[in-house]
């Protein structure tokens, strides 16, 4: 049998070398306000957070595969799961629930009660269409397009925006299955 | 029951010696089958060139595991040979023995394969391969001036590689 992965990440949080929380949550800060700056654009920015959350899904998935020991998870359910649990509460140190599954299990929403990112964050009058958190959406669409799962990640809730928890709504668009990758006459 | 010859016909080589290093080589490719890392410690005699050398490689390990999930007599999901599985599916070798060498092999669910030639005489290396992952990902992933996807140009890596493999072959 193969091990079956941790259900929770508070062991592996414990391991991990951690940053001043706050320190954290200022330089997130510092980086969204400087991008407000260059790009002018609300909507840019958002699209540019979800870029570079890209970029760092495409790396910590390994990182997080290496330290939590999830060999693989039986379906789409599961992966929400273990996100949820093992994924925000390795990397952000807090847990995340699964809810609002559809019908054929591949749309669900992760929620997340408390997030470090906002601490200290209120949105100016100019800048209502921001998504503050977009890069986590960027994360783990990133994170799941290299373990083969295309999926796509918007903000159904924002507490910034006056809800009360922060709502990721994941579908999955398709897994794409694992082929040869060379041609036969190269 | 003895045949004749025995391991007469099929030599393997004098047993590692306590000192010095034991592993032949290692490889590392990611899915789109780029071999990311190519190091050798110890490989006297070589019939292809390079390029040939790792495309047969991951070939190999590619039609083996389709062949070792298609054999398997337990696992449920098992596909037709040759058709492409999601990733996940079926069953995974980890290592395979000739009387010359032996090879070890991981995947990670990212689609990252390590592939460790050591002496036949190794014992199980699969915790060692998962340290090995580890070093990729201190050492590599988390460099921001490495492109992911690209082959690994890292003596940091390189050098805690060749001082950890040491260690265990």
């Amino acid at each position: 049998m193969a091990p079956v992965g941790p259900r929770s990440g508070d062991a592996i949080f414990a391991n991990v070398e951690r940053v001043n929380a706050e320190l954290f949550t200022l330089t997130y800060g510092a980086i969204v306000r400087q991008l407000l700056t260059d790009l002018e654009e609300v909507e840019e920015v958002n699209k540019q957070l979800d870029q570079m959350g890209y970029n760092i899904g495409i790396r910590l998935i390994d990182e997080f595969l290496a330290k939590s020991n999830v060999s693989r998870c039986v379906d789409f359910k599961e992966t929400a799961e273990v996100i949820a649990k093992v994924g925000f509460k390795m990397f952000l140190g807090v847990t995340a629930s699964v809810t609002n599954w559809d019908a054929d299990g591949t749309c669900c929403s992760i929620v997340l009660e408390d997030n470090p990112l906002v601490d200290f964050v209120e949105l100016p009058d100019t800048c209502q269409g921001l998504y503050y958190c977009n890069i986590l959406s960027g994360v783990i669409r990133g994170a799941l397009e290299m373990v083969s799962m295309k999926t796509e990640v918007t903000w159904a809730k924002d507490m910034l925006r006056g809800d009360d928890v922060f709502e990721l709504q994941v579908k999955l668009l398709k897994q794409v299955p694992e082929e040869y990758p060379y041609k036969d006459d190269e | 029951m003895q045949f004749f010859g025995g391991s007469e016909i099929s030599p393997s080589p004098p047993a590692p010696t306590a000192t010095g290093n034991n592993a032949h080589m290692i490889y590392v490719f990611n899915r789109n089958g780029v071999c990311l890392l190519y190091r050798e410690w110890n490989r006297p005699l070589r019939t292809l060139n390079s390029q040939q050398d790792h495309k047969l490689m991951f070939g190999l390990l590619f039609s083996l595991k389709s062949l070792t999930a298609k054999m398997d007599p337990i696992g449920a999901d098992k596909g037709n040979l040759g058709v492409p599985q999601l990733p996940g599916q079926g069953c995974s070798f980890h290592s395979f023995r000739t009387n010359t060498y032996k090879l070890s092999f991981m995947e990670s669910p990212s689609g990252v394969k390590i592939i460790l030639v050591t002496h036949p005489r190794t014992s199980d290396l699969r915790e060692s391969l998962k340290y090995i992952y580890n070093l990729y990902v201190e050492y590599v992933v988390k460099n921001p001036l490495y492109t992911p996807g690209s082959p690994i140009r890292c003596e940091l890596f390189n050098t805690t590689l060749d001082q950890y493999v040491r260690g265990i072959a």
